[in-house]
This record gives structure tokens, sequence and C-alpha cells, in this order.
């Protein structure tokens, strides 16, 4: 089974939890660097940023979050998670994010968004994608496939085998985004090894 | 609605902010630095008001909705969202909450009602609503009036837990029961806690409000916290505990840190330590509301 590391510090890590586990996949809360062990793929949820930035730096996550990263583990970021994995701060995704970028809580919206993600998505019905005070892309990298964009500011950004978005799939019912992260996280192991029994082994 | 469906204000956007405030800690603030301590700490939201409820219940009085220049002072000193009170029925508060901004407002028992009949019609308003519960009928009719989250109604000002945990047992308890439920059964039960049937049977069938409920009133320290959070809270609300104790800053980032480890009691005891002395804290048996009629708790039904 493909064990799928939460990031869970605070925010809504637990509909992200819901849908890994609809999929069939194992999701394993973290909030401590042991929870990371074994892991195949990683989500950092909504929630606050500043929250979810002194919650890393007290349980240091920053460079295990980066070594997991950086050695290719697959990962989806939501809002806050977007911004967690910016340069600012961890770094590990080539753009700057602007915070609270569509205003405050009454600008909050929800809209049709096409979402190109390969075979995950074809010829699929556009996401209905919900914006909570959400950031955008304020500028990128080269490397950086700017998948969605609202009012001209890219909301839906991928670099390799991270993904990240600025609203919230996981609270509507949608789960394109973390079909793909599942794929991904399969795709690059051998057949049958699993976080899960790399563990029990 | 506009190109691709766009929408503002729904139901969902409103539900959604609460949920990305999960496993958090919302402050009371009366000052912009009170506001940048919170934020510093981790807190995840910040309660913009003019006096924390145990000045309220010390001072008397009819208690309002903050000046709104307060309010905008701890808007400009924050990037977390800010929330503020409004008095029970007193729709024309929340529509200047609502002008200013504010990222929710609560309907609070800790002001003095201004409808002894009515709460707000939720619905009406772009900004979300937080409201208080004692049990699991009062949670339901407030969703029912539009409420995007809940929140027990533990008395505020006094730093005794009892009440919160109370409010608490009594919640789960009542979702608990209406899992062994049948239909007509259920329809009873709407009947006997005086809320819609439709909400009833969704809460019988997912084994949880249809909303994010946290915990408020009287929490003072970070194993208060936790407990809350082990009882099935899904985050606090902290009010005079903070900022009424002896080392605010410490004591805000210790409450986090329970919060968010509230099932480890190593981290939850590393988080206790030193912290110095938390606020006074009060009886419930020796309590009025300020001006009388009893307790905070009771306003509002």
């Amino acid at each position: 089974m493909t064990v799928v590391g939460v990031l869970a510090l605070q925010g809504d890590f637990e509909a992200h939890a819901c849908v890994l586990e609809r999929l069939g996949a194992q999701a394993r809360v973290v909030r401590e660097r042991a929870d990371l062990a074994g892991i195949d793929a990683l989500v950092i949820p909504g929630g606050e940023s500043t929250t979810m930035t002194l919650g890393i730096k007290r349980e240091g996550l920053a460079e295990p979050l980066r070594d997991l990263v950086g050695a290719g583990t697959p990962v989806l970021g939501t809002c806050a998670g977007l911004i967690m994995l910016d340069r600012d701060h961890l770094d590990v995704l080539d753009v700057r994010a602007r915070r609270n970028a569509f205003g405050r809580q009454v600008a909050s919206f929800e809209e049709e968004l096409d979402l190109p993600l390969g075979e995950a998505s074809a010829g699929a019905e556009p996401v209905r994608a919900v914006f909570i005070r959400a950031p955008w892309v304020e500028e990128h990298g080269e490397g950086i496939d700017v998948l969605a964009s609202v009012d001209g500011h890219p909301v839906a950004v991928r670099q390799g085998d991270i993904l990240a978005v600025a609203f919230h799939p996981e609270i509507t019912g949608e789960d394109r985004l973390h079909r793909w992260l599942i794929d991904r996280a399969n795709a690059r192991r051998p057949e049958g090894e699993t976080g899960f029994a790399r563990e029990a082994a | 609605m506009g190109d691709n469906g766009r929408s503002t204000g729904t139901f969902r956007v409103k539900a959604g902010l609460a949920e990305m405030l999960k496993g958090g800690v919302i402050m009371d603030v009366v000052t912009p630095e009170h506001a940048r301590i919170a934020e510093d700490s981790g807190a995840a939201a910040v309660m913009a008001l003019e006096r924390v409820p145990s000045d309220i219940r010390a001072d008397g009085g009819v208690a309002r909705m903050s000046d709104p220049t307060m309010i905008e002072g701890i808007k400009e000193a924050v990037t977390i969202p800010v929330m503020a009170k409004a008095r029970i029925g007193h729709f024309v508060e929340a529509q200047v909450l609502e002008a200013l901004e504010v990222d929710y407002v609560d309907e609070s028992e800790v002001l003095t009602p201004a409808d002894e009949a009515n709460h707000i019609d939720k619905w009406r308003f772009k900004v979300p609503f937080v409201c208080g519960a004692t049990n699991l009928g009062e949670a339901l009719r407030r969703i029912a009036e539009g409420a995007a989250m809940i929140r027990t109604k533990g008395e505020a000002g006094t730093g005794n837990v009892v009440e919160a945990v109370r409010h608490m047992r009594a919640i789960q308890g009542e979702i608990r029961r209406l899992g062994s439920l049948d239909e007509s059964e259920l329809a009873t039960a709407a009947k006997e806690l005086q809320a819609p049937l439709d909400l009833v049977r969704d809460v019988a069938e997912r084994g949880r409000l249809p909303v994010v409920n946290f915990s408020a009133g009287g929490l003072a320290t970070p194993a208060d916290a936790a407990l809350m959070m082990q009882l099935g809270a899904e985050g606090v609300f902290v009010g005079s505990g903070i900022f009424k104790s002896e080392t605010p800053a410490v004591r805000a980032a210790a409450i986090v840190e329970a919060t968010t480890h509230f099932d480890d009691p190593e981290r939850v005891a590393r988080a206790s330590r030193g912290l110095g002395a938390a606020m006074a804290g009060l009886e419930i048996g020796a309590l009025e509301a300020p001006g009388g009629g009893g307790l905070m708790q009771h306003r509002g039904w």
C-alpha cells in the first residue's frame, strides 16, 4: 500500500487523509521527524501559513522535509502548502507565493478551473476550485509548468513531481490531484515495494 | 456568478475557512501588540475585542461590539485571520463587522444580548459566523440559521474549563446516540432537540457535526487545550487565559504546541513546563453574568 505522509501541524489535514484513504492509500499523520520514515509521498495541507511555519521550526522539520523532496518524493501542496514549498519557506519549489493575494475572507470564492494533469485528467471535467484567503504565484522560474491561472495569476504549478495549487481540492470531493500524487509515488519505486512493506521488513 | 461560475460567500467557502483553522488556537487580543504576540506564538487566528471576558465580567455593564478603529488596528498588525464579536441578534453590528472585512463574526454570549428571541439570520451575510452551543440541539439551530462553525460555550473569563467539558461531552454524547437510532426515532429526536430533521439525519449518518466544532470558554493551560481536543474539539479558542497569565507569549506558544500534540502526553508535559502562574480563575458556583441573570452561557438558546 502506498503510504502518504500528511503534514498535520495545523490545518485541514484530515480532509486530505480522507481523500487518500478513499483512494486506497495509507495516510500517515506527520507531526514529528520520526513520522517521515518510509513515506512514499507527502501532502502539505491548507491552514495558516504562519502557524505552519512556526510549527515546522519548532519540530525541526525544515531540513528533513527538504531532504525528502530533494530525494524526489512526490509532493502535493494546497494553499498554505503551496506557500510552505516556495522560495521564502522550504525553498524546494522555484516560485514566490503572495499570501492572501485575493484578499480577505469576504473575497474568498469558488469557480471552475481547467487543470491539465496528464492521464489523471484526460478529457475530464473542470475542477471546482475553492479559494480561501488564497495565495497566488507572484513569480516563478523557468522550470515551472503553470497548469492554471485566475485573473492572470498562476494558481496551479508543477515542477517535476511537485504539484502546488492555491485552492482546496480536498474539501470538494475532488480526487484527481491525490490520484496524480499516488500515481507518481507508485511510478518511482519497484513493483510491489511500498513504504508499508519497507517499514514492516 | 460571473465567468467560470465564480461565486463568493458560499457556505462551502465560509465553512472552508473553519476547516483551515483546525488543529489551531484562536486567541483573544485587545491591542495590535497582543495580536502580534499571538501571531508570533503560532495562533491560527485572533479574536479582536476591547476587553477580554474576565474584564467584561469584572466591569459589568453592557458589553458591545468593539470600536472599528481598534479592530482595524489589529487587522493591520497581523496577516492571520481576524475575528470579532457581535451581540446575539444584533445584525447591524454584524453588518458593520462585515463592512470592516473581518474574517469571521462570533455571535457571542460574552457580549450583552441585543435580542432575546432571535439570533442573527446568518445566511444573509458573506462573512462567515461562529456561534456557541451548550448541546447538540443548540448547535444545529445555529447551523440552520447559517453558522459555518460551532464552538462550545464554556463560561468565558473564568479560567475554569468545567463548562466547556460539559458542553463538549453533551454534544459528542448526543451525536453518538443519534447514530444508534432508526428513522422514526430520528424524527422524535429532532423534535426533542428542537432542530431540523434534515440536519439531525445528516449528523446521525456522518457521526459528526456538518461544520467544524471548536472548544471555547475557560481554557487556561496546555493541558486544558489537550483535554478538549481529546474530547473531540477540532481546535480551541483561548480568551483571558493567555493575556491574563504571567507570561503570555510563552503560554500562548505552549498552548499551540499542546493543541497540535494533544494525544502525546510527553509533548503536553513538555509544553506545560515553566509557564509561571496561570490566570487566577473562578468557581462557577459563585458566578453571576455581568448585570445579573445567571451565567453567560445561558444567553442565547
